[in-house]
C-alpha cells in the first residue's frame, strides 16, 4: 500500500494537533507563536495533499504559498506585539496577562 | 342759611381743629433739634386757636343766639350709586361754647407746662402730645355725626394713652396708660354698638338726619322710625350710646381708669382728666340727648348719681392730692350726667364748663405744689417722700400764698358756696332732680346728689386744710417757694373765671342769665309713647292730642252708629216679641255707654304721666316742657337745702381738721368698716381683677394650650398616624415587595457569579472551550 | 395702558420675576477664596429692581383702571383682558377635548391685591437684606414666589389659577425649609400639607365642574346655562353644590386661615425668615379669601346663601379665637413676638370673612378692603419684629424692656403698626373693620357684637406687647450699643434700609385711613355686582 491521500490527512492532524496543544498549553508567548506556524502548515498540507489527490489543478498549491505568506506577515505582527507585552509587563507569560476579563 | 351769612363760622372752626394738628405734625417731626422753641410755636398756635374760638363764640352767640347747627356736610367715601358715608362738621352753640372751654384750658395748660416740664428730656414730645389732644378733642366738639364723633373719640383715647404713659420708665405709669385705654375700648364697643344700630336704621351718621327720622313728622304724615320698630331698641341704642360717656367720663362701673390715669403728668390731669376730656362723655350725653327715651334717661340719671355718690364717699379718705381731685373729677362727672339725666340738660351742660375752669384750676394748683415740693426735695437731696402726699404737705398757705388763694376760690366753687360758678350749676342740677323726683318719684337720685354735695364740701376743704393751713408736717413743705409767673397765671386767670358774673348777672339764679338763654335744651325727638310726658314740648303734645281724639271720635261715632243702629233693631224686635227681651235691650244700652267710656278713656294716651298736664300750665312765663317749669318751682328748696349742706359739710371739715375737735383717726377708727370700703375704693379693682379679668386671662389661657395641645395635636396626630401607616407600608415595601425584587437579582448574580468563573481573561482558556464547544457542535449536530 | 412687546401689562407684572430668576442664575456666585460670596449686593439689587418695575407696573395699572367696570362674571367687565389658547388636548378617553386659555384680566376685587402684592413684595424685598446664606437660591426662590403670587390674582382661568396656586406653594416650602429658624423643617411640611390638603379639595371640585360645562373658563362656571343638566354640579342640584361650595370653602379657609384649620399659620410665621413671614401674612392669606369672593361666592350664589350663617359663625370664632390665643401668648410657654402677630392675624382675618359673609356692599367692601389694610399694617408688624430680631436674636416678648428710649424712631415706627393694628381712627385698618361691622351688622346683629369683643381684646394684646417691649426699664443686657464693632449697626435706631422698607407702608395706612376713597371706588362697581348676583342665586 503506497502513501496515500489518508496518510496526508493523518499527519496534518496530527500537526493541528500538537499545534493547538502548544497553543492552548504553553505559557510562553514564543510558543504559543510556534504552535500556530505548526497549525498553518497542517492546513498546508492538507491544501497540497487534496490539490494531488483530488485531481484537480494547481489551486491547492497557490493556496499554500498565500498561507505561506501570509504566516510569514502573521508572525511578523505577532512578534511586534509580543514585543509590546514584553515592553509593558517585563515578561511574555501569557497566562498571567488577563486583562481580557476586566 | 347761606353760605355768605354764615361770617365764615365753619371754615374757621375747620382751621381751629387743623392747627394743633400742625403743630403736633411740626413737633413730633422737628421738636428734638429746635428744642425749646417747640413750646413756643405750640404754646402761640394754641392762642391763636382761643381767638378764632372766641370769635366763633362771640358770632353765634350774638348773631345766631337760636339753637340752630350751621353745618358742612360732604361725602367721604362712597360705596356705589345712592349708598356714601358722609361725614361733616357742624357748629351750635354747645358746639361754641366748648371751643372756647377746649382752647382756653388747653392754652392755659401749654402755658403752665412750659414751666412744669422745663426739666423733661422729652419737652418737645410732651408738646406734640398736647397738640393731638386738643386737635382730637376740638374733633369732638365740632363733630355733627356719630363716625367723626367715634373718631376723635378714639383720638382722644389715643392721646390720653400717650400722655398717661409720657414716664413710660415707670411701669405705673405704663399700666396706667394700658388701663385706661381698655377700660374705654369697652365704653367704646357699647358707643360702637349703639352707632351700629343707628346706622342700620337710619343709613346715616348725622345728629340732626337722625333725630329727625326719629321724630318723625305728624304734620305731614310721616311716621317715627325706631330702631327694628320698638321703643325698647332705641332704650337700647340711647344707652349703647351712653356707654361710651360712661368709659370716657368715668362713669360707674368703669370709673376704675381716671385715678389711676394721674400718673401723668400734672398739666395733662388738669387738661385731659379733669377739664376737657372726661368731659367728652357727657357732651355726647348731652348731644344725644333728643334720642334718649324716658327708661334711658332713667338709665343715665341712675349711673350719675351712683357715680356721683360713690366716687365721693372715696375721695374722702384718700391722701394722695392728685386722687382726692381724681375721685373729685369723677363725682362731679356724675353730677353732670346725673343732670342730664333728669332732663336739665342746661344746668348738666353748665356744670361742664363751671367744672371745667374751677376743676382745671385745682389741678393746675396741685401741679404748682407738687412742683413747689419737688423743688424743695431736690433741694434737701430728698428721693424718696411722696411729693403728692397730703401728708407731707402742711402750712403751704405761707410758702404759697398765691396758689393757696386760687386753690381756696376753686375748692369755694367746688363745695357749691354762692357767688361761685360752681353754686349757679350745681344748683340748677340739684333742683332737676328735686323737680324730676316729684314727678316720676325717684327720691334716690337728688338724696344721692345732696349726700354727694356734703361730702364734696367736706373733703375739699380737707384737702386745702390739710395741705395749706396748719404747720408744715415735713422740712420739705417749709422748703416750699411760690412759683413763676407762667404757673400762677392760668391759677388766677381759672380762678376769676369762676366768679357767677361770667354766666348770670343774677348770683344765685343762673336761669335768666345769657348762659342758659343759650343753652336751652333742645327738644326730645322721642316719640311720646316712650318719653316722660313732662319732657315733652307741650306744643307737640297738644297736637298729639287734637289728632288722636279726631282719631278717636271717629271710631267713637262709626261705633255709635252702629250700637244705635243694633239697638234700634232690637227695639223692634222688642216691642214684636213682647216683655221678656226688654232685658236684653237694657244690656244692649249699658254695652253703649260702657264702649264709650272706654273709648274716651282710650283717648288720652297710655303712658300719661301721673299728673294731669292742664293744671297751671305757664300762662305767665314761656316753658317749652312742664319739666322747666317743676325746675323753676324747685329752684328754692334746692337752693337752701345745698347751701346748708355744703354748710355743714365745710363745717365738720373745719371742726375735725383745722381745729382738731374730733380726731380723725379715731372717727376712722369708729367706723372702721365704711373707712376701709372708702380707703379701699370699694374694692371694685379687686374685684374686677377677680372676675372679668381673671376670667379673660386664664380663658386665653386654657384657650393657647386648647389650641397647642387639642386642635395642633389633631393636626400632629394625623401626621404621626400618616407616618405610622407610612412606617408600616414601609416594612411591607422593604419584606415583601423589595424582597421578591432582591430574590429574582439574587438568582440573577449567583448564576452570574458561576458563569464568571469561565471569564479568566487568558486567550489560551477561551480557545480551549473553543475548540471543546466546536467537537461537541461537530459531535452532536453532524 | 399700552402693551409692551405684545404683552399686556398683566403678563409683564406677572412673568417679570421669572426674567429677574433667569438673571438671577446667570449671575455666577462669585465665591472668593475665603468662600464669601461677592455678588451679594448685586442679587439683592436685581430683586429690589424687578419687584420695583413691577410695583411701577402696577402703579401704572391703577392708574389706568376704569372705576365703574364691573368683572365677576362679565366678561366685558374686567380690564387688561388677555385671553389666548394655551394648549389644547384632543381626544382624552373621558374628557374628551381639553381646552387651557391663557385668560387673564382683573376686577374691582382682583386689583387692590395686585396693588398690595406688588407692594409688599417691593418692601419685603429690603426685608431680606437679613437673608446672609444661599443668597442666590433665595432671591430665585423669591422672585418664583413672586410670580405665582401674581399669577393666582390675575387668572380667570381655572386651570391656570390652579397652575399658580400650586406653583406659589413650591418656593414658598424651601423659602421655609431652608432659610427658617430652627424648627423649619417641621413648620415647612405642615405648611406644605396643609394647603395640598386644601389644593386637593379644589382639584376636586375643579374636574367636577369641568364636567359641568366642559371649560376650564371661570366665567362660564358661573353661568348656569352653560352647565350640562346631567352633570353633578349642575343648577338644581343643590346637595352636591352644597358639598362643592363646602370642599372650596375650607380649601380657601384653609389658607385664610380660619379657626380650626389655623394651626400652620403660628408655626410657619415663627420658623420662616422675616421676609418670608411678610409675604405670607401679607399676600398669602389674602389668597383664602379672595379665592372665596372669586370662586365660591360667584359660582355657588345659592350655596353661600344656604352657609351664610355658618360662614359668620367661622368669621366670629377666628377673630375671638385668635385674638384670646394672642393674649393667652403672655400666660402660655415661650412667649414669642411673632407668634402674637400670628394669631392676631388669624383674629384679623376672621374679620375679613365676617364681612365677606355679611353680603351687602358694606361689608363685602370692607372685607375687601381688610384684606388690604391687613396685608400692609402686617407686613409692617413682621419686618418690625424683624428688625429687633435682627440685632438681639431673640424674639421673645420677656428678653425687652424699655426700648423707647434707645430706639426712638423705632418706637414711633412701631406704634403706628400697633394703632393701625388696633384699628385707631385716622389708620386704614379702622375703615375696614368700620365698614365690616356695618355690614355684618345688617346680617347678623348679635354675632357682631359678640365680634366686638375681639376690638376690646386686640387692644389687650397689642397693648400688653407695646408696654412689654418698649416701656418700663432697659434690661441690662441690651444697655450697650447692639453692635460694639459698629460694623453692621451704625446706630442703635432703625437703619435706612429697615426705613425703607417701612416708611412706604406707613405712609399708605395712614393716607388710607384719612382718605379711603381711591380704594372704594376701584371696588365698588365689583363689590355691588357681586352682592347683587349673589341676592338673586345668580340663576343657579
Amino acid at each position: 500500500m503506497g502513501i496515500g491521500l489518508t496518510h496526508y490527512l493523518i499527519l496534518s492532524g496530527i500537526l493541528f494537533a500538537i499545534g493547538l496543544f502548544a497553543v492552548i498549553t504553553r505559557r510562553n508567548a514564543i510558543m504559543v507563536l510556534m504552535g500556530l506556524e505548526l497549525i498553518l502548515n497542517s492546513a498546508n498540507i492538507n491544501f497540497i495533499a487534496f490539490s494531488r489527490f483530488g485531481g484537480i489543478n494547481l489551486d491547492g498549491q497557490v493556496a499554500a504559498i498565500f498561507v505561506i505568506v501570509l504566516a510569514v506577515t502573521e508572525a511578523a505582527i505577532a512578534l511586534a506585539i509580543i514585543l509590546n507585552i514584553y515592553q509593558n509587563y517585563k515578561h511574555i507569560r501569557i497566562d498571567e496577562i488577563n486583562k481580557l476579563k476586566e | 342759611m347761606t353760605q355768605e351769612n354764615l361770617l365764615m363760622i365753619p371754615e374757621i372752626s375747620v382751621v381751629i381743629l387743623l392747627l394743633p394738628l400742625l403743630g403736633f405734625l411740626f413737633n413730633i417731626f422737628f421738636g428734638k433739634r429746635i428744642g425749646r422753641l417747640s413750646s413756643t410755636i405750640a404754646t402761640g398756635i394754641m392762642g391763636i386757636c382761643l381767638a378764632l374760638a372766641s370769635y366763633i363764640a362771640f358770632t353765634k352767640f350774638v348773631y345766631y343766639p337760636d339753637n340752630g347747627m350751621i353745618q358742612l356736610k360732604f361725602d367721604w367715601f362712597t360705596l356705589g350709586p345712592g349708598n356714601a358715608v358722609s361725614v361733616g362738621i357742624g357748629v351750635d352753640n354747645m358746639t361754641a361754647m366748648m371751643l372756647v372751654v377746649v382752647t382756653l384750658i388747653s392754652f392755659l395748660v401749654h402755658l403752665f407746662s412750659t414751666e412744669y416740664m422745663r426739666d423733661d428730656k422729652r419737652y418737645s414730645r410732651f408738646f406734640a402730645y398736647l397738640g393731638i389732644f386738643t386737635f382730637s378733642m376740638l374733633g369732638i366738639v365740632i363733630a355733627n355725626n356719630f363716625l367723626f364723633m367715634y373718631i376723635f373719640w378714639e383720638l382722644v383715647g389715643l392721646s390720653s394713652y400717650l400722655l398717661i404713659g409720657f414716664w413710660y420708665e415707670k411701669d405705673s405709669a405704663a399700666n396706667a396708660s394700658k388701663k385706661a385705654f381698655i377700660t374705654n375700648r369697652v365704653g367704646d364697643l357699647g358707643f360702637f354698638a349703639g352707632i351700629m344700630i343707628l346706622f342700620f336704621t337710619y343709613r346715616t351718621f348725622f345728629f340732626d338726619d337722625i333725630f329727625a327720622k326719629i321724630l318723625g313728622d305728624s304734620l305731614h304724615g310721616i311716621a317715627p322710625i325706631l330702631p327694628f320698630n320698638s321703643g325698647f331698641w332705641l332704650t337700647v341704642a340711647g344707652i349703647l350710646i351712653f356707654c361710651g360717656a360712661i368709659g370716657k367720663s368715668a362713669q360707674f362701673p368703669l370709673h376704675i381708669w381716671l385715678p389711676d390715669a394721674m400718673e401723668g403728668p400734672t398739666p395733662v390731669s388738669a387738661l385731659i382728666h379733669a377739664a376737657t376730656m372726661v368731659a367728652a362723655g357727657v357732651y355726647l350725653t348731652a348731644r344725644v340727648f333728643p334720642m334718649f327715651t324716658a327708661h334711658a334717661l332713667l338709665f343715665v340719671a341712675y349711673t350719675g348719681a351712683i357715680t356721683a355718690f360713690l366716687a365721693a364717699t372715696i375721695a374722702i379718705t384718700q391722701n394722695d392730692f392728685k386722687k382726692v381731685l381724681a375721685y373729685s373729677t369723677v363725682s362731679q362727672l356724675g353730677y353732670m350726667v346725673m343732670g342730664i339725666g333728669v332732663g336739665a340738660f342746661t344746668n348738666g351742660f353748665f356744670h361742664l364748663v363751671t367744672h371745667a375752669w374751677f376743676k382745671a384750676c385745682l389741678f393746675l394748683a396741685s401741679g404748682s405744689v407738687i412742683h413747689a415740693m419737688h423743688h424743695a426735695m431736690h433741694h434737701l437731696n430728698d428721693h424718696h417722700t411722696d411729693p403728692q402726699d397730703i401728708r407731707n404737705m402742711g402750712g403751704l398757705r405761707k410758702t404759697m400764698p398765691l396758689t393757696y388763694l386760687t386753690f381756696l376760690f376753686a375748692t369755694i366753687a367746688i363745695s357749691g358756696v354762692p357767688f361761685t360758678s360752681g353754686f349757679l350749676s350745681k344748683d340748677g342740677i340739684l333742683a332737676g332732680t328735686l323737680a324730676f323726683a316729684q314727678l316720676t318719684g325717684n327720691w334716690l337720685i337728688p338724696i344721692a346728689g345732696f349726700g354727694a354735695a356734703g361730702m364734696t364740701a367736706f373733703y375739699m376743704f380737707r384737702l386745702t386744710i390739710e395741705a395749706f393751713h396748719g404747720v408744715p408736717k415735713t422740712k420739705i413743705a417749709t422748703q416750699t417757694k411760690e412759683n413763676k409767673f407762667v404757673i400762677v397765671f392760668p391759677l388766677v386767670l381759672l380762678a376769676v373765671m369762676s366768679f357767677w358774673f361770667f354766666y348770670s348777672a343774677n348770683p344765685i339764679d343762673a336761669s335768666k342769665g345769657w348762659f342758659a338763654s343759650r343753652m336751652k335744651a333742645p327738644a326730645t325727638s322721642v316719640p311720646t309713647a316712650y318719653q316722660f310726658r313732662f319732657l315733652v314740648p307741650e306744643e307737640r303734645l297738644k297736637q298729639e292730642e287734637e289728632a288722636q281724639e279726631k282719631l278717636e271720635k271717629a271710631n267713637v261715632d262709626e261705633n255709635t252708629e252702629k250700637l244705635k243702629k243694633r239697638i234700634h233693631e232690637e227695639l223692634e224686635i222688642a216691642y214684636a216679641t213682647g216683655q221678656e227681651n226688654r232685658d236684653s235691650v237694657e244690656k244692649y244700652k249699658q254695652e253703649f255707654l260702657k264702649n264709650k267710656e272706654e273709648a274716651k278713656a282710650r283717648a288720652r294716651h297710655p303712658l300719661m304721666a301721673k299728673k294731669s298736664m292742664k293744671d297751671g300750665s305757664g300762662e305767665k312765663e314761656e316753658f317749652l316742657t312742664v319739666f322747666e317749669e317743676k325746675i323753676e318751682e324747685a329752684h328754692l328748696p334746692a337752693m337752701f337745702i345745698s347751701v346748708l349742706i355744703a354748710g355743714l359739710g365745710i363745717l365738720l371739715s373745719f371742726t375735725v381738721y383745722q381745729f382738731k375737735a374730733m380726731n380723725s383717726d379715731n372717727l376712722a377708727n369708729q367706723f372702721g368698716l365704711l373707712y376701709r370700703l372708702s380707703y379701699n375704693k370699694w374694692y371694685i379693682d379687686e374685684i374686677y381683677d377677680a372676675s372679668v379679668i381673671w376670667f379673660t386671662l386664664n380663658f386665653s389661657k386654657v384657650l393657647g394650650l386648647f389650641d397647642l395641645k387639642v386642635i395642633d395635636g389633631i393636626v400632629n396626630l394625623t401626621a404621626w398616624v400618616a407616618r405610622l401607616a407610612g412606617q408600616a407600608t414601609g416594612i411591607f415595601d422593604n419584606v415583601v415587595v423589595d424582597g421578591l425584587v432582591n430574590l429574582i437579582a439574587n438568582v440573577t448574580g449567583t448564576l452570574g457569579s458561576i458563569m464568571r468563573k469561565f471569564q479568566t481573561g487568558r486567550v489560551q482558556t477561551y480557545i480551549g472551550l473553543t475548540i471543546v464547544v466546536v467537537i461537541l457542535l461537530v459531535y452532536f449536530l453532524a | 395702558m399700552q402693551n409692551f412687546l405684545g404683552l399686556g401689562p398683566l403678563t409683564w407684572i406677572t412673568f417679570l420675576p421669572l426674567l429677574g430668576m433667569i438673571i438671577i442664575f446667570l449671575i455666577p456666585s462669585g465665591k472668593d477664596e475665603k468662600g464669601k460670596e461677592t455678588s451679594k449686593q448685586l442679587f439683592r439689587w436685581v430683586t429690589i429692581g424687578f419687584t420695583f418695575l413691577q410695583l411701577i407696573i402696577a402703579i401704572g395699572i391703577y392708574l389706568n383702571y376704569t372705576a365703574g367696570m364691573t368683572g365677576i362674571n362679565v366678561e366685558g367687565g374686567f380690564q387688561f383682558r388677555e385671553h389666548y389658547n394655551w394648549f389644547t388636548v384632543t381626544g382624552l378617553p373621558m374628557f374628551g377635548n381639553v381646552k387651557v386659555d391663557y385668560f387673564v384680566g382683573i376686577d374691582g376685587i382682583s386689583a387692590p391685591m395686585i396693588l398690595l402684592t406688588a407692594i409688599v413684595c417691593f418692601v419685603a424685598s429690603f426685608a431680606s437684606f437679613s437673608i446672609k446664606k444661599q443668597i442666590k437660591g433665595y432671591f430665585a426662590m423669591y422672585l418664583l414666589l413672586d410670580l405665582g403670587m401674581m399669577g393666582v390674582f390675575i387668572s380667570l382661568d381655572f386651570f391656570l389659577f390652579y397652575v399658580f396656586w400650586e406653583l406659589m406653594l413650591l418656593p414658598m416650602y424651601f423659602l421655609i425649609g431652608i432659610w427658617g429658624g430652627p424648627r423649619k423643617e417641621y413648620a415647612a411640611i405642615k405648611f406644605f400639607i396643609y394647603t395640598l390638603v386644601g389644593s386637593v379639595f379644589m382639584l376636586l371640585v375643579i374636574i367636577g365642574l369641568y364636567f359641568g360645562v366642559h371649560s376650564f373658563n371661570m366665567l362660564d362656571m358661573m353661568d348656569p346655562l352653560k352647565y350640562d343638566p346631567t352633570s353633578i354640579f349642575a343648577p338644581g342640584h343643590g346637595w352636591w353644590r352644597n358639598v362643592a361650595f363646602f370642599a372650596l370653602f375650607v380649601g380657601f379657609a384653609i389658607k385664610v386661615p380660619s379657626v380650626p384649620f389655623h394651626t400652620w399659620l403660628p408655626d410657619a410665621h415663627v420658623e420662616a425668615p422675616t421676609p418670608i413671614s411678610v409675604i405670607l401674612a401679607g399676600v398669602l392669606l389674602k389668597m383664602g379669601t379672595y379665592g372665596m369672593l372669586r370662586i365660591n361666592w360667584p359660582m355657588f350664589p345659592d350655596s353661600v346663601k344656604y352657609f351664610q350663617c355658618f360662614i359668620a359663625w367661622v368669621g366670629t370664632v377666628s377673630i375671638l379665637y385668635g385674638a384670646l390665643c394672642a393674649l393667652g401668648q403672655f400666660k402660655v410657654g415661650k412667649r414669642d413676638f411673632k407668634k402674637l402677630i400670628a394669631y392676631s392675624s388669624v383674629s384679623h382675618m376672621g374679620y375679613v370673612v365676617l364681612g365677606m359673609s355679611s353680603m351687602n356692599s358694606s361689608g363685602m367692601s370692607g372685607a375687601i378692603f381688610q384684606m388690604f389694610n391687613h396685608g400692609t399694617i402686617t407686613s409692617m408688624l413682621f419686618i418690625i419684629v424683624g428688625v429687633i430680631y435682627d440685632r438681639a436674636h431673640t424674639r421673645g416678648l420677656d428678653d425687652f424692656g424699655g426700648l423707647a428710649n434707645k430706639m426712638p424712631i423705632y418706637t414711633g415706627i412701631m406704634a403706628i403698626a400697633f394703632f393701625a393694628a388696633i384699628g385707631l381712627p385716622g389708620m386704614s385698618g379702622f375703615v375696614s373693620e368700620m365698614m365690616i361691622f356695618l355690614g355684618a351688622f345688617m346680617a347678623y346683629p348679635i354675632l357682631t357684637v359678640i365680634s366686638g369683643l375681639g376690638i376690646i381684646l386686640g387692644a389687650a394684646y397689642m397693648l400688653w406687647a407695646l408696654q412689654k417691649v418698649f416701656f418700663g426699664k432697659l434690661p441690662d443686657r441690651w444697655s450697650g450699643p447692639w453692635d460694639p464693632t459698629h460694623k453692621i449697626y451704625k446706630t442703635d435706631d432703625i437703619n435706612a434700609v429697615e426705613l425703607a422698607a417701612l416708611i412706604p407702608l406707613a405712609i399708605l395706612i395712614i393716607g388710607l385711613g384719612i382718605y379711603p376713597a381711591p380704594m372704594f371706588n376701584m371696588m365698588n362697581a365689583t363689590v355691588n355686582h357681586l352682592v347683587e348676583f349673589v341676592r338673586i342665586g345668580g340663576g343657579f
